[in-house]
């Protein structure tokens, strides 16, 4: 089988499984999830420097940028201004033009305000950044996403950290059927089976975080959920078999003694 | 000496004192960081040649963990 490598905004990854970075225990904790989940790509967030800590640890000590594709988000952003602002802070930082545009709704579910989220979007394409975008799992506005010139479609599969796997498969079925950029699941995978079912489903890759920092071995259901990424492209690339609602002897009858 | 607002802190700085002086101070890697002026975002080669005058509200930011 030829190499089935994963091309997002131009990049090219050998893994379709994005990883997050919050949550953890400590910054080694997360760079050796990081390292056993096989992505190549991390989503990270942007806050002020803590200035009366002078020895604190960064991020950058453990994961190197260089070596680790960075996708700064906007993580507690509530309007398209905080989320604008918090993008070009971060592409300031280092030249970071891909980013995973979030624009909250409602801090109880933290669904995505769709309308700031589209607002954004606009902009931030105006600007040369090459936006993944997190969506709710409407099929009209993860359209509109892509009219707007989003690089990738990102739904949730439920509410973000829930845990609570894929909770509406047909929308994301047509999703992915409808969409001419990679579509990414992320948001609400609870555990790696969740992510296989969204691989053998068609969605390009899976965004992951509280699923593997959350479990009680981090580090082995980040190894858990390369394995499960890869079991779910395979499966979808190898065409499942079609389903028939009777029983066909997978034996042969002739020569039955 | 000029007041300003450093990341929500109120502290004193010298009279021309850059925000090169001040990453230095804080011991901050300037290759890690963006720094904002009111609002606005400074290129990273301006950094020696703007000085901090009172009421500046400076914003210096990393990344961190996040999903």
């Amino acid at each position: 089988m030829k190499k089935d490598l994963f091309t997002v905004a131009g990049k090219k990854l050998n893994s379709r499984l994005i990883v997050g970075t919050g949550k953890y225990k400590n910054f080694k904790e997360t760079a050796e999830a990081v390292k056993s989940s096989g992505a190549d790509m991390v989503t990270v967030a942007v806050r002020r420097v803590n200035i009366l800590d002078k020895k604190k640890p960064l991020l950058m000590d453990y994961l190197n940028p260089r070596k680790i594709i960075y996708l700064p988000n906007t993580a507690g952003c509530f309007n398209s201004n905080e989320a604008l602002r918090t993008l070009r802070l971060a592409r300031e930082m280092g030249g970071w033009k891909i980013v995973k545009l979030e624009v909250l709704g409602d801090k109880k579910t933290l669904y995505p305000n769709m309308i700031e989220t589209l607002s954004a979007t606009k902009v931030l394409v105006k600007e040369g950044f090459k936006v993944l975008v997190y969506c709710s799992d409407d099929p009209l506005l993860a359209k509109e996403l892509e009219h707007e010139g989003a690089s990738a479609i990102m739904p949730l599969a439920s509410p973000i950290g829930s845990g609570l796997g894929i909770q509406n498969k047909v929308n994301l079925s047509i999703i992915i059927n409808q969409s001419k950029v990679p579509v990414i699941v992320d948001a609400g995978i609870g555990t790696a089976s969740d992510a296989t079912v969204a691989m053998e489903m068609g969605c390009q890759g899976v965004l992951v975080n509280s699923a593997i920092a959350k479990a009680k071995n981090p580090i082995l259901m980040a190894e858990s959920f390369k394995h499960a990424v890869k079991a779910g492209r395979k499966s979808f690339l190898a065409k499942r078999m079609e389903k028939i609602y009777y029983g066909i002897a997978s034996s042969p009858t002739e020569g039955l003694i | 000496m000029a007041k300003i607002q450093l990341n929500g802190r109120k502290i004193t700085v010298d009279i021309k004192f850059s925000i090169f002086n001040l990453l230095k101070k804080y011991k901050i890697d300037s290759k890690k960081v963006a720094v904002e002026l009111n609002n606005k975002i400074i290129n990273k080669n301006k950094y020696k040649s703007t000085y901090l005058k009172s009421k500046d509200k400076i914003e210096i930011v990393h990344f961190i963990g996040g999903g």
